[in-house]
């Protein structure tokens, strides 16, 4: 303390440098709230010269206007606030989708360019650098315009032998309809999955107690599709039907038809990721060093087995972390389902916004959203990361 | 000491924001730090007067001292608005901006036209990035209220109609029941349709697009049964596809499309300019006064209100802010209503649309000057 006076005499505050950085930062929080405070009080400037003020208010209003693909019920007499759901719903589904198959192609894209095939090896080289460097929005368009848009009329629909036809109105495929029994079904599947985690806790608890390591995700799984193809099996009536999709006039009926607005968004966005997912991939294995492929091999592992038990394990730890901004990327470049047409929840908000003239309040609510969906995915995957990286001890 | 120093500054922060909120209260001890808020305050109105002019004159004031007018357009629609083959900007539409320019200026070129889509286009105008929105925008309630514009005058009567390609065979909109109509976002159109459907009770499924361009481009694909907008745009997109021969307008009209230029609310001054322009041109037409013969006509015509048109006599041009010359420049650098008409609707033109409702009233239109007096 008494160092500390005497330090006070011998240098002015204004040469002291721990004051100097307080008074840095104090001048600059100022200068933010000033900025803040300038931009809002000119929002409101200019809302105010054009008489309107904000307000979600508009929300229960009728939208008045049809969406062509809803996961809820919609129609135009619909609110504006269903409108907006309909959209949230949109681009959530286009995201997991999207997110399921880009991870899925992706880590096949990394560990075949790694492969020391020489022609698999090259056809996933040329596929990562050719597919990274394209415009995202241009091959949007192209797999709108230049693919599903080109698939033959419903009258020359191709007709595949599942069950599957590809037409430029959508492709159709087939899927379950549920019946009456579909309920009774759906409440099996649930205890199903109860005894699951039932069983998945007592091995892990086993586990822990022997040291012994039992096939606990196997044994899991198993459980489930016990349960549940009992339940199939022990219903007077099944609880599906299979649904397979025919034409039917001007357009496709039955089955799921997934429009081509949707198959246009999702393989654009699925192609495009999993080059970027690929190369993580790939960087996340060459990141293990060596010598643990090495002892891997010495101690008699096959080569998936080395794959699945000491390189990926490892792998993941430096994959995590990049592949959280891929699933980022998706779920913000959904955004661009405008440019196909595609009723995500930005371009619902858009149309939104030009019927309501709310423009600040539906751009503040479309960034919220993506900023929400954002944080989620990344606290999960923050979550996941703490799991899977290394515990020093 | 480190503890002290941040207290000290929290409560600094918190005194400056409470001197902000609270409209300048001085705290005891921040006075020359407040006096700094309080002139960033008084400096925001006068910053946000500059981006978005209103008030009266404000807007004619600006364009003047800009030195060109900037006008809201289309750039997809032939006729109304549309970049042709030269990169010019030709259709009813870009000319009455350009009439607009010759009035202020007396030169029509004085104009620089933004293409704006229509879902941008109202938030164009609110945000004062365009000084008018002339871009085949249909006058309704909400627009002229909420959307925080007023409409100045209907330029051209129209209704919303449903293209087909001829091989369906479709006559009515009830053939369309199940299928797939294609639409433009943001346009009266989406909401007309879904409220003459849910009215027919047809169930049809909307295939929504951002532009006018992929709307047609996905209907000339295949991706929908039918391509529903304003007759006119109908007509003008018919001829620009592959084969316009192959598709047919159904001889229904599924609602009422005045459109016409939109100015923001605030500028009365700036309303009745962009009013009168129209106004000039459809009187210009009833008097016969084209852009050949109003040099003759100002020198020999004795009709008083045509003098008062032609800036001979009165000051009709100083009581809206404009020179004498205002009417005169009009008509002779753009024309009066039937040429601009003629010119981009005409029966030469590829986009030929009969004049119908959109004659003057004494030949059965729509078409009425109030005097010019």
């Amino acid at each position: 303390m008494a160092n500390n006076a005497q330090e006070k005499t011998a240098i002015p505050f204004w040469r002291d440098e721990r004051i100097l950085n307080v008074l840095g930062q104090v001048a600059f929080v100022i200068a933010l709230l000033l900025f803040a405070s300038f931009i809002y009080r000119n929002m409101q400037a200019g809302l105010a010269q054009q008489g309107t003020t904000l307000g979600y208010n508009f929300f229960r209003v009728v939208a008045g206007f049809d969406i062509s693909e809803t996961l809820i019920e919609y129609s135009r007499s619909s609110t504006y606030w269903q409108a907006f759901l309909v959209g949230l719903l949109n681009t959530l589904s286009v995201s997991i989708v999207g997110i399921i198959l880009a991870t899925a192609l992706g880590v096949v894209l990394g560990v075949a360019r790694l492969s020391t095939n020489f022609l698999i090896n090259r056809i996933a080289a040329f596929y990562l650098e050719f597919i990274r460097n394209l415009s995202l929005l241009v091959f949007l368009v192209f797999w709108y315009l230049g693919v599903f848009l080109k698939l033959p009329r419903v009258a020359n629909a191709i007709e595949w032998s599942g069950g599957i036809i590809w037409t430029n109105r959508g492709v159709g495929i087939p899927w379950g309809l549920p019946t009456d029994s579909f309920p009774t079904f759906r409440l099996i599947l649930f205890i199903g999955m109860i005894l699951a985690l039932g069983v998945f806790i007592a091995l892990r608890i086993y586990s822990r107690r022997t040291g012994r390591a039992p096939l606990t995700l196997l044994w899991t799984v198993l459980t489930f599709a016990a349960v549940g193809l009992f339940g199939w099996f022990i219903l007077p009536e099944k609880p599906l039907v299979l649904d397979v999709p025919f034409v039917k006039g001007l357009n496709l009926a039955g089955g799921k038809i997934l429009s081509p607005e949707f198959m246009a968004l999702t393989s654009g966005l699925v192609l495009y990721t999993s080059a970027f997912i690929g190369e993580v991939v790939r960087a996340g294995i060459l990141a293990v060093n060596k010598g643990q492929v090495e002892a891997a091999r010495a101690l008699g592992l096959t080569g998936f087995q080395t794959l699945q038990l000491v390189v990926m394990p490892q792998a993941m730890r430096v994959i995590v972390p990049p592949m959280t901004s891929q699933y980022l990327n998706l779920i913000k470049n959904s955004s661009l389902a405008i440019a196909v047409g595609y009723p995500d929840v930005f371009y619902v908000s858009n149309t939104i916004q030009n019927q309501t003239g709310r423009a600040v309040e539906m751009i503040s609510l479309v960034m919220l959203t993506y900023l929400l969906f954002s944080l989620i995915t990344s606290v999960f995957m923050n979550w996941y990361n703490q799991k899977i990286k290394l515990v020093e001890r | 000491m480190r503890k002290t120093l941040w207290i000290v500054s929290v409560l600094i922060v918190a005194s400056i924001v409470l001197a902000a909120c609270g409209g300048g209260a001085a705290p005891s001890g921040g006075g020359q730090t407040v006096t700094v808020v309080e002139t960033v305050i008084v400096e925001v109105p006068a910053e946000g007067a500059v981006v978005a002019p209103a008030g009266f004159g404000v807007t004619l004031a600006a364009v003047q001292a800009r030195g060109f007018l900037i006008c809201g357009s289309n750039s997809q629609v032939p006729g109304f608005g549309f970049i042709d083959a030269n990169g010019e900007f030709s259709g009813i539409d870009v000319d009455y901006c350009r009439a607009l320019a010759a009035a202020i200026f007396g030169d029509p070129s004085k104009v620089e036209f933004r293409p704006v889509t229509a879902a941008e286009r109202f938030t164009a105008l609110q945000s004062g990035e365009i000084d008018i929105l002339s871009r085949n925008t249909t006058w309704t309630l909400t627009r002229d209220s909420e959307l925080a514009g007023n409409f100045t005058a209907t330029t051209f009567y129209d209704g919303q109609g449903m293209m087909v390609p001829v091989e369906t065979g479709f006559t009515t909109l009830q053939d369309l029941d199940g299928g797939t109509v294609c639409v433009q976002t943001g346009t009266t159109t989406e909401l007309n349709l879904a409220d003459v459907m849910s009215a027919l009770g047809i169930s049809y499924t909307p295939a929504v697009f951002e532009d006018a361009d992929s709307t047609f481009a996905a209907y000339s694909e295949g991706r929908c049964d039918a391509v529903t907008t304003d007759k006119s745009g109908l007509v003008a997109r018919r001829a620009v596809l592959a084969d316009p021969a192959a598709h047919v307008i159904l001889d229904v009209t599924m609602s009422k499309e005045p459109l016409g230029p939109m100015v923001r609310h605030g500028d009365d001054q700036w309303f009745d300019i962009a009013q009168w322009v129209v106004f000039a041109m459809i009187a210009a037409e009833e008097f016969g006064i084209t852009s050949a013969n109003v040099d003759s006509v100002r020198s020999s015509s004795t009709e008083p209100e045509v003098l008062r048109l032609l800036g001979v006599e009165g000051e009709m041009g100083a009581k809206i802010g404009l020179s004498n010359d205002w009417g005169y420049n009009i008509i002779k650098l753009v024309g009066n209503y039937a040429e601009v008409y003629d010119r981009n609707l005409g029966p030469n033109t590829p986009t030929y649309i009969p004049r119908g409702l959109n004659s003057l009233y004494t030949d059965g239109g729509l078409l009425y000057a109030p005097p010019v007096r």
